[in-house]
């Protein structure tokens, strides 16, 4: 028989097939909760309107990619995330990778460097060096990206509180360097919203920390154009444990409250909406994955058009970086690892990302191998030209499944993000802690979804089996500390401390003021004033943030 | 009939790592199995977390840490409670942490490392087993 629509085959073909062989599991779901039907036609998506719903790639409302080609123009950047111990360290890394066909950097930083401590300090103790490069003063930057012509790469920080600071030595280095500033590619992630829901690098209150991104925004928007002023980051929330949609969400929500408050600080949208991008998360459901970012394009389209009235259409793009998704990656059987990330990479590509870090399969146990990091950068680099996924733009457009779940997504993530609206916008819900609780209660559900096997995961609580240790894990050197420790007291020494204490003396004058930090920051770092210091005097100005704790 | 005092444990995230969905997890997952929990929140110093421990007499004190800096910051919290005269509080750690260093910190007398993946009813039993053993 033929059936002459969905439901008609739902209750005779499909329901005379249950009732002798019963699907796996009663209902089958995404992360997001979406139900997933066995078959989707063209019943599932609710606008047949095509242009209007969809539209053409490098057009509005950019549903299906930012550019025209994609990838057939050219590819995405591979970016792999990497930086430990001191910056000789790290350089010989970058160099390698460069070497290795990326195209582009990426910087961890430790965490004293991210929650602006310097070496020295007591609470960095046991933690330089370790989940990223120790940078004290602009010496640590020049050994960093020393032989790297910084007019010949693009390089994107993992910096927040300190984003100003650290920005503002890669500009001096560049002068050094004999390049002009407006020359510069790259990013800063400079996200701090995300910081106080999920990530934890914040030093300053909300509404201080906005103020130093607006002036990023209006300084780069003068100084150095082609910079992407600011990351804003799905990714930390969904590590954290939020759903597909919540992550669309909370990262838009953020954005808002971006542009809101640069708008509020007296700038015109499209001066500084281009240079905004974003950093999503890739999770293991692939329809679910690639939908996503579909729907977050098509919905920061909408939000830039419509609510903000952008005109310039570089203004409604959400450009993004994706990272595969280090919360899934296991201990054990470590080598399924490199499976799981390819075809999370895959996601990301079919998504439209326009730069990729793919995990590293011993991340579970420890900042990546050179071995271990390579496989992975291969890894990007078969998907690039081995398997034709970058020959057509957006193939999975107008996919039944795929146009249902961006529909389905979208729609939940406007709810979403019309309660953190009526709560006050992303800062006053973050404050109440609405963002935490959700993320906790998502996180708690997988948790126990995978307790009571409702979740699999392969080697973890199914085909478990034992597995050899892998060898050759990085370990950082404890000799970093005592390097680092006297690069910095030497410095200190040798330097023109009357031109640091001027230097720093002045920022305290212009935090105080509404002025722009931005200059003052290249002042100080151009004097070797140190990361620590600078904070100091902000700290002082501004005052410290505790822990929004919602437990 | 008395009712029986409840376990009660600490859950601290020591150092600058900010990475707390293992900690909150496991902290709510002890609570639903009837502990009393306590978590410090993130950014912790030792003697932070010694002074919680004693001030909320813990039982049990759960350790988490994502950084690599746990050969540095977990020693100055076992001195602490020693010198507290908490010889008794059983001391337990999870997080990202290389199989090497596993023997070190078990000397140094914490019982026992979880790593990723490990079923949160184990650690509810090894922590109920080794309380009423102390007992």
């Amino acid at each position: 028989m033929t059936s002459k629509n969905k439901q008609e085959w739902q209750e005779t073909t499909l329901a005379a097939t249950l009732k002798r062989f019963p699907e796996r599991q009663e209902r089958f779901e995404t992360s997001s909760g979406i139900d997933v039907s066995p078959v989707y036609t063209p019943e599932d998506i609710p606008d047949s309107d095509y242009s209007a719903a969809l539209g053409y790639p490098g057009e509005y409302p950019f549903t299906r990619g930012i550019q025209p080609t994609m990838y057939r123009g050219r590819l995405w950047t591979m970016r792999q995330y990497a930086g430990f111990g001191t910056a000789e360290e790290s350089n010989r890394r970058y160099r390698y990778l460069l070497e290795q066909g990326q195209t582009g950097l990426s910087i961890a930083f430790d965490l004293p460097t991210q929650i602006g401590y310097d070496s020295d300090h007591p609470l960095a103790q046991g933690e330089i060096g370790k989940v990223g490069v120790a940078i004290d003063t602009l010496e640590d930057i020049e050994i960093l990206f020393k032989d790297i012509p910084l007019d010949k790469v693009s390089t994107s920080m993992t910096i927040n509180s300190t984003a100003a600071i650290l920005l503002s030595m890669y500009i001096a280095l560049a002068k050094k360097q004999g390049v002009d500033p407006a020359k510069l590619d790259g990013t800063i992630q400079n996200d701090m919203l995300k910081e106080y829901i999920a990530r934890g690098t914040y030093i300053f209150p909300p509404r201080p920390s906005m103020r130093l991104t607006t002036d990023i925004f209006a300084y780069c928007s003068q100084n150095v154009p082609r910079w992407n002023t600011i990351s804003i980051s799905g990714y930390h929330v969904r590590e954290a444990g939020c759903t597909a949609a919540q992550e669309i969400a909370f990262t838009l929500a953020d954005g808002i409250a971006y542009v809101q408050a640069a708008i509020d600080a007296g700038l015109d949208v499209d001066a500084f909406a281009g240079r905004l991008s974003f950093f999503f998360d890739s999770h293991n459901n692939l329809f679910e994955e690639i939908a996503k970012f579909r729907a977050a394009r098509h919905l920061w389209a909408k939000i830039m058009r419509q609510r903000f009235e952008a005109k310039d259409p570089r203004s409604w793009m959400l450009r993004f970086h994706t990272q595969t998704a280090g919360c899934t990656l296991t201990a054990q059987q470590p080598h399924n690892n490199i499976v799981r990330v390819a075809i999370q990479a895959l996601a990301a590509i079919l998504g439209g990302t326009q730069s990729l870090h793919t995990n590293s399969f011993d991340e579970a146990y420890a900042t990546p191998s050179q071995d271990a990091v390579t496989v992975a950068l291969r890894t990007q680099q078969l998907l690039a030209y081995e398997n034709g996924i970058g020959d057509v733009v957006d193939a999975f457009g107008g996919s039944y499944l795929i146009e249902s779940l961006t529909d389905a997504l979208e729609r939940q993530a406007t709810e979403y993000i019309d309660k953190i609206d009526k709560l006050g916008g992303a800062v006053a819900a973050i404050e109440q802690g609405f963002q935490q609780k959700e993320i906790q209660e998502s996180s708690y559900r997988q948790q126990k979804n995978i307790e009571e096997n409702k979740s699999i995961i392969v080697g973890v609580n199914k085909f478990v089996s034992p597995f050899p240790n892998i060898s050759g894990l990085l370990r950082v050197n404890p000799e970093v500390e005592r390097k680092q420790k006297e690069r910095l007291a030497q410095i200190k020494k040798n330097r023109d401390n009357d031109k640091v204490n001027k230097a720093l003396k002045n920022l305290d004058e212009v935090a105080r003021s509404q002025d722009n930090t931005m200059p003052t920051f290249l002042d100080c770092v151009e004097a070797y004033a140190s990361i620590g210091e600078i904070c100091d005097v902000l700290r002082k100005v501004f005052g410290t943030q505790k822990e929004y704790l919602v437990f | 009939m008395a009712e029986e005092r409840k376990i009660r444990v600490l859950v601290a995230k020591p150092g600058l790592d900010g990475h707390d969905r293992g900690a909150k997890v496991i902290a709510r997952a002890l609570r639903d199995a009837g502990m009393e929990v306590i978590y410090t929140g993130i950014r912790q110093t030792p003697e932070m977390v010694v002074k919680s421990a004693v001030q909320e007499d813990v039982d049990v004190v759960g350790l988490s840490i994502l950084s690599g800096a746990h050969l540095e910051l977990f020693p100055p919290i076992i001195d602490g409670l020693r010198e507290k005269g908490m010889t008794e509080v059983l001391v337990v750690a999870g997080g990202i942490i290389p199989d090497e260093d596993i023997p070190i910190l078990q000397q140094m007398g914490i019982k026992a490392i979880f790593g990723p993946g490990t079923p949160i009813d184990k650690i509810a039993e090894f922590i109920n087993n080794e309380v009423a053993a102390k007992n």
